[in-house]
């Protein structure tokens, strides 16, 4: 990706800019539009570190009216825009174009309601996913999903990325937990989608515009579902000779029927990073280390801790922990939650992948990384969540050194084709952005890859929305209405008729 | 006419492909058991994927199951039970609602009706379960989304795209859904004697706990005789249920007993008879009464499914009862449908729709049988089908009301 090919700047766009900047200042009047170098300088890039653009200008809306002026705008002066939440992506999402309105939505930071009885929370994108949890904990409710960066993340960013977290095997992941939009068009229309009812009628837009990474719509509103807090949890620290029995317990546990709120697995090299940084007191000794956590009433987390206990036991557990207290639960959590840091103490760089495999290939997968980190000369450590199958490996690099990015960067995109090869994806939860955009033929056919730009063309015809991102290539929409015909007989005229 | 009855995706492809060549619409079903939900169709050709059966992938520990379109969902329900799992989101059975026959239905007409039950409330629906299709859209291109692992954000996801669009966009050739271990038992928790409003009160109250109800229904004194065979004494009854491990269970159904005590003396129903009431208000068993009388299923803010249903009786006869909280109401009407009243009153209630499940087919002919959309998402939705079925050749105008 390092030689990253973002769409040809838009010249009559760039020579209009004072124009643009002016009218944008009509739209949003006071301090919503940012157009000094200096200045825009804080969003150049997003969570994606290594690559950097200047917006043309950058636009901080305050209404939906306001964002349906802009993009209606936009829409007929044929100018791209940029949608961007708190900028956490990792994939690139929110990267800026030369020529397109960073449309920023932090200032939709208030939650518009809070409705115990139908458990559910209306609150503005900019809300921070955390900042739900914290509008309704002290009537013991929550917001389930938790990516890692919830503290900064957006709701309204969750909902492009389809956002998930440690506890989404047990409770889903941001399209499960969301029930409602409003959302602005690049043509200008708002559309609501969903409520406090369940399910809505006709399409699952709500379905289709989440994970869609900002290119379908501009997220101006969102109703999701909150959850009364388990009464407790519990959690077991469980180390292993090798990956392949850690990986048949977590296959017992839920063949068992068991499935905990948070089972998270962590390699030799992640272990050790994460043990000389936090000091948990995790094993030295092991080659992989699982988290299994349990929450709900006493009586079954109790319950349930013995079963997992004894199927760790049968399947090779050389040791195993019980939480006693929340404290100490907090300590077993406190490696596994540092292992990004962690592993950037013993590296000056590193590189995060987000590939989902069938759980049962893990270890077919951990033996073709130790194999490319040989090829590579670079080394890899590998924090998973166990229970759904996404892998995070960290490729270990100096960018410093002349080379070493692209070498990484290589190094990722094999791992991905891997992930591929054994039945599994490109991306569990970061997103596709501009990291992966040019891997998704890896996945996809071009029929695949056609259909999905065909569902951007119902949306967004021009491609004014986040061009650039997810598709490795955006077919004009008049292309991809053109139909193939294939003439000939009636199919298959040996089968019965009536 | 032509009735298509394709043994394998390829040839689904070309039979589309040939429509396609021809310009002319299919009717796409496979048991047929949902034909009489929408708009009535009137094509010369049929497509039925009946033949396109098969279990193509079942791994219990990795959660994952794969199968052609045509599989019977009941043949899949039996597999996953022998391993004690199932697909959690309880799909309901429209057979004996709409005059036909029990366990009928295939997996590719729960994903295009978007399925559900019950635990809808607290599991989701069938667009939540779906991880990855093969499907051949109206273009006559074969195309896949998705995959086969829980946990996957690349791209669009076309799967969750065809749930609930019946049949209109794409026909779904491979299914791959999400399965989970059912619980180990069961208990309801019934309050007898509530009125509506106070029922839906109560029932907000277990949702809101950490008692983790999987089931919140309410049956008024109308139709609760028709539940279990008429095993339910009084008046109105308000079930919950709690399921999950034996010790788990029956310490959440103690904290409901707390939690409710002002409501009313309160009775458990245990595990199998459980089973059955909450598969007969999954069906709406009360209205399966063997005649086209209109069904209407009305989904609304939970709280305020009761107020609908107050004024809606005060303009027209209707017997009801309410599932999700209350926020889930079935609705079988004494004469006409009167969806004008009906959708007028549920947007004054902030929002929802009702569907027109049953009815005579004139009655059908002369009524939007789905909740008619406002301007702008009307003209979204007819884009996205254009992008799918750019001929209108898979179910014309089965969800749009001409």
């Amino acid at each position: 990706m390092s030689g990253l090919k973002m769409p040809q700047a838009n010249a009559a766009t760039l020579k209009k800019r004072a124009d643009i900047v002016a009218d944008m200042r009509i739209i949003v009047p006071g301090e919503g539009v940012v157009d000094t170098e200096n200045e825009m300088r804080a969003f150049e890039s997003d969570g994606l570190t290594a690559y950097r653009q200047m917006p043309l200008v950058v636009v901080l809306p305050e209404t939906t009216a306001q964002v349906s002026r802009i993009l209606k705008y936009c829409h007929e002066r044929d100018i791209r825009v940029v949608p961007r939440g708190s900028g956490t992506s990792l994939s690139g999402g929110a990267l800026p174009l030369e020529d397109a309105v960073l449309l920023v939505m932090s200032r939709f930071n208030r939650i518009l309601d809070i409705d115990y009885p139908n458990r559910a929370v209306v609150a503005q994108p900019g809300v921070t996913n955390l900042g739900i949890t914290h509008a309704v904990e002290q009537e013991g409710f929550y917001y389930a999903p938790d990516p890692s960066s919830q503290i900064a993340c957006s709701i309204g960013g969750n909902v492009a990325e389809n956002s998930g977290g440690v506890h989404c095997l047990k409770y889903g992941l941001t399209a499960n937990n969301v029930l409602g939009i409003e959302m602005v068009l690049m043509n200008g229309d708002v559309i609501r989608l969903g409520g406090r009812h369940l399910d809505a009628e006709g399409y699952d837009l709500l379905g289709l515009m989440t994970g869609s990474e900002g290119l379908l719509g501009v997220v101006t509103e969102v109703t999701v579902r909150i959850l009364q807090k388990p009464e407790t949890a519990r959690a077991l620290l469980i180390g292993f000779p090798s990956s392949e029995e850690a990986g048949q317990c977590v296959a017992e546990i839920i063949g068992a029927g068991i499935i905990p709120g948070g089972m998270e697995m962590m390699d030799g090299p992640a272990i050790r990073a994460a043990e000389d940084f936090v000091h948990a007191g995790y094993p030295l000794d092991v080659e992989a280390l699982l988290i299994v956590e349990l929450d709900g009433p006493q009586a079954e987390v109790d319950h349930l801790i013995d079963r997992v206990e004894a199927i760790a036991r049968r399947n090779g557990a050389t040791t195993s922990r019980a939480s006693t207290s929340d404290e100490e639960r907090a300590v077993f959590w406190a490696g596994r939650k540092a292992a990004f840091p962690a592993v950037g103490r013993i590296s000056p760089d590193y590189y995060c992948m987000d590939g989902t495999i069938p759980r049962k290939q893990l270890p077919r997968v951990l033996a073709g990384m130790r194999a490319l980190s040989e090829k590579y000369g670079l080394r890899v450590a590998n924090v998973f969540h166990a229970g759904d199958g996404n892998l995070h490996p960290l490729i270990l690099y100096d960018a410093n050194k002349p080379g070493e990015l692209e070498k990484a960067e290589d190094f990722g995109a094999d791992i991905l084709r891997l992930c591929v090869e054994v039945g599994g994806v490109l991306t569990g939860e970061h997103g596709v952005g501009v990291e992966k955009r040019d891997l998704m033929p890896e996945m996809f056919t071009e029929d695949d890859l056609n259909q999905q730009i065909r569902v951007k063309c119902a949306f967004d015809p021009n491609h004014l929305l986040n061009p650039g991102k997810v598709f490795p290539q955006l077919h004009r929409c008049a292309e991809l209405g053109r139909m193939h015909i294939h003439r000939g007989q009636v199919p298959f005229p040996e089968l019965e008729r009536f | 006419m032509t009735e298509f009855l394709p043994n394998t995706a390829e040839e689904v492809l070309e039979t589309i492909q040939w429509a396609v060549s021809e310009e002319t619409p299919l009717e796409i079903f496979g048991h047929g058991s949902k034909r009489g939900i929408g708009q009535p169709l009137q094509t010369e050709h049929t497509l039925d994927l009946s033949r396109l059966a098969g279990i193509t992938l079942y791994e219990p520990e990795e959660l994952v199951l794969s199968a052609r379109a045509g599989t019977p969902v009941s043949e899949i329900e039996t597999l996953l039970r022998e391993h004690n799992q199932e697909f959690a989101f309880e799909p309901m059975d429209y057979g004996p609602l709409l005059g036909g026959e029990p366990e009928r239905g295939t997996l590719g007409g729960l994903l295009a009706a978007n399925l559900s039950g019950p635990r809808r409330l607290k599991a989701g629906a069938a667009r939540d379960h779906v991880l990855g299709i093969h499907a051949v859209s109206g273009r006559g291109e074969s195309f896949k989304s998705g995959g086969r692992v829980v946990k996957n954000v690349t791209g669009y996801d076309l799967s969750k795209g065809l749930a609930g669009s019946w049949g209109t966009l794409a026909v779904a050739t491979d299914i791959t859904m999400k399965v989970l271990p059912a619980a180990e038992t069961e208990t309801t928790f019934s309050i007898a004697g509530l009125d509506d409003a106070t029922a839906t009160q109560a029932m907000a109250i277990a949702m809101g706990s950490s008692a983790e109800v999987s089931g919140a229904a309410h049956l008024p004194e109308g139709v609760v005789g028709r539940f279990i065979s008429g095993g339910f004494s009084g008046g109105s009854q308000t079930v919950l249920r709690v399921e999950g491990f034996g010790p788990s269970v029956a310490y959440r159904i103690d904290l409901l007993s707390r939690l409710l005590h002002d409501y009313g003396s309160a009775e458990t129903i245990e595990k199998t008879l459980s089973r059955r009431l909450w598969r007969e208000i999954r069906d709406c068993h009360p209205f399966a009464d063997g005649t086209p009388a209109p069904v209407w299923r009305v989904s609304v803010t939970p709280s305020r499914g009761h107020e609908l249903v107050d004024a809606f009786r005060r303009a027209a006869g209707a017997n009801v009862y309410y599932d999700w909280q209350g926020g889930l109401i079935w609705m079988r009407m004494e004469a006409d449908p009167e969806a004008e009243i009906l959708r007028k009153m549920i947007a004054h209630l902030g929002g929802g729709h009702a569907t027109l499940v049953r009815a005579p087919l004139a009655v059908r002919a002369a009524t939007p049988v789905f909740e008619p959309q406002p301007p702008a998402l009307a003209a979204l939705s007819s884009r996205l089908k254009e992008q799918f079925d750019p001929k209108g050749l898979l179910n014309p105008a089965r969800m749009a009301f001409a």
